[in-house]
């Protein structure tokens, strides 16, 4: 159970049900108190600051949500997860290792992923779309992401591949879902219209006001890109009249205020916006660290806010990480397994390599195989699947794991060397996230919303 | 009625603890971030 207030309410998640509770300061008590206390025990320590009668009554509520299993309960035991072969459903296929621009945190090195610049080729895009088909059993919905580099320097391949895709995916009683992932530069009229006309669902990179933008994300001579990629940006989401897309920024130590850039991107007229703590870069001048921590949960309180605000005055946006599914939310495995890097999702390199996920392309021990011959041996895919919650005794200890399912590997291996020890930085950002989302959903409920 | 304590939602952790996974929802990589794991906000494909 976790209780923590989110502006004039306090809350409790119950970690195990995930069931949330709006409780007064009674009732708060007591279940704080729960864990380790009996009945007798709890209505002993209260019994000097309320009256019995209204005691009663609290113990009664609480106590009846515990009998019902809404409250205090164990944990599910462990779901079986393991399976002999992997059965891929996703995959990032970098089809351009090569950009234009040459943004300071760039976990790919600019583009090149540290291999050199690079483009796919048809063959190997081909045999990439083949193996996720082959590999995906009885999987029904697959998912491919035009990831890079820049994907859209390989344009031609992004359309021959999707229709390739299409293709041989309705053979196989099979849909695939195409996303692309792009920094907006080359967005021009043929790709607009091709990209609407499919209907791809796109992440666009912008990370705000027009400084914090060009400070890290320039073109090669330290050229900023703010002005070409708003204007691309918006002319695009005109296009497909403002559906099916998000803009995702990244936020570093230079922006600690990150609310000012979603307001910024907001008052543009975006109204899908993901912003992202930075990814590693130990010992940059950009690199968050724990000090920043306070400084970023008052940001996020900021930016929930913000977030009510709109939407109390009829014009609402999204926040990715706000957007918490809290009915129809995943079941219970796949809180237990995660990501699914390296099992159900994995990374597909230009030249064919397959890795876990995106953010080990480079790492020649993370080689899984390559799309023409599959994956060479399942260490690693066991590896990966059986780090999942229940293996990380922080998770374990943790009241976010069911929504955070057990954080990103990738993380926990440059930080603590490690896929069973989650980084801390991104911990409290997480738990700083779910609960901004789990209050936002209570205000939301509250205003008949 | 309630005066003390308000469920606002009641979770289902429980009630799909005993399903197997069928994984035909998203990624959660897949969707905007790329760089972290939340599948607080994925839906279920079975629930759509
Ligand atoms: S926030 Fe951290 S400790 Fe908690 S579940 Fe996520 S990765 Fe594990
Ligand atoms: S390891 Fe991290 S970056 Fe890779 S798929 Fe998982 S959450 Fe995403």
């Amino acid at each position: 159970m976790h209780i923590f207030t989110f502006q004039d309410m306090t809350l409790v998640l119950d970690t195990s049900s995930g069931s949330l509770l709006e409780v007064d300061e009674l009732a708060g008590k007591i279940i704080s108190l729960l864990p380790q206390h009996t009945v007798e025990a709890i209505r002993e320590t209260l019994a000097s600051g309320y009256g019995q009668t209204e005691l009663d009554e609290a113990l009664a509520e609480v106590f009846k949500l515990v009998e019902e299993g809404n409250l205090n309960g164990g944990l599910p035991s462990e779901p079986v997860l393991e399976i002999e072969v992997p059965q891929v459903k996703a995959l990032c296929l970098h089809v351009a290792h090569d950009c234009n621009l040459r943004c300071k945190y760039c976990f790919a090195g600019t583009g090149d992923f540290g291999g050199g610049r690079t483009l796919m080729d048809e063959a190997t895009g081909k045999a990439a779309i083949d193996f996720l088909l082959r590999s995906s059993g009885t999987r029904k919905h697959l998912e491919v992401d035009f990831f890079g580099g820049e994907p859209l320097l390989n344009f031609d391949l992004v359309k021959s591949l999707t229709a390739y895709g299409e293709e041989q995916a309705s053979k196989f009683s099979k849909i695939i879902r195409f996303t692309l992932t792009t920094n907006g530069t080359l967005l021009g009229e043929d790709e607009t219209r091709y990209l609407n006309d499919k209907k791809m669902a796109l992440v666009l990179s912008l990370d705000g006001r027009p400084d914090v933008n060009d400070r890290m994300r320039p073109f090669d001579g330290n050229v900023g890109s703010y002005t070409p990629v708003k204007e691309a940006l918006l002319r695009f989401v005109q296009a497909r009249s403002g559906q099916n897309y998000y803009i995702r920024g990244t936020f570093t130590a230079h922006n600690l205020d990150f609310s000012e850039d979603v307001k910024h991107m907001y008052e543009l007229g975006f109204r899908e916006i993901s912003v992202e703590p930075v990814v590693g870069g130990a010992g940059e001048t950009y690199t968050l660290t724990t000090d920043h921590l306070d400084t970023l949960r008052a940001e996020y309180d900021k930016l929930a806010s913000f977030y009510l605000e709109r939407q109390q005055a009829g014009e609402p946006f999204n926040f990715f990480h706000f957007n918490m599914a809290t009915y129809d939310g995943p079941c219970f495995g796949k809180r237990v397994s995660g990501c699914g890097a390296g099992f159900d999702y994995v990374a597909v390199t230009p030249d064919g390599e397959i890795y876990p996920c995106h953010q080990f392309v480079g790492n020649p021990r993370f080689i899984m195989g390559d799309v023409f011959t599959g994956i060479r041996d399942n260490t690693l895919s066991h590896e990966f699947r059986q780090a999942n919650l229940y293996k990380k005794p922080e998770c374990m200890a943790c009241w976010a794991k069911f929504f955070c399912s057990g954080g990103c590997h990738a993380n926990a291996l440059h930080t603590s060397g490690t896929l069973l020890k989650p980084d801390q930085l991104s911990c409290e950002l997480q738990k700083k996230r779910v609960e901004c989302a789990l209050g936002i959903t209570a205000a939301k409920l509250r205003s008949g919303r | 009625m309630s005066k003390h304590v308000k469920t606002l939602i009641q979770g289902n952790i429980k009630a799909t603890a005993m399903t197997t996974a069928c994984k035909e929802c998203q990624t959660s990589c897949q969707s905007a971030c790329k760089t972290s794991c939340t599948v607080g906000n994925q839906v279920c494909q079975n629930s759509k």
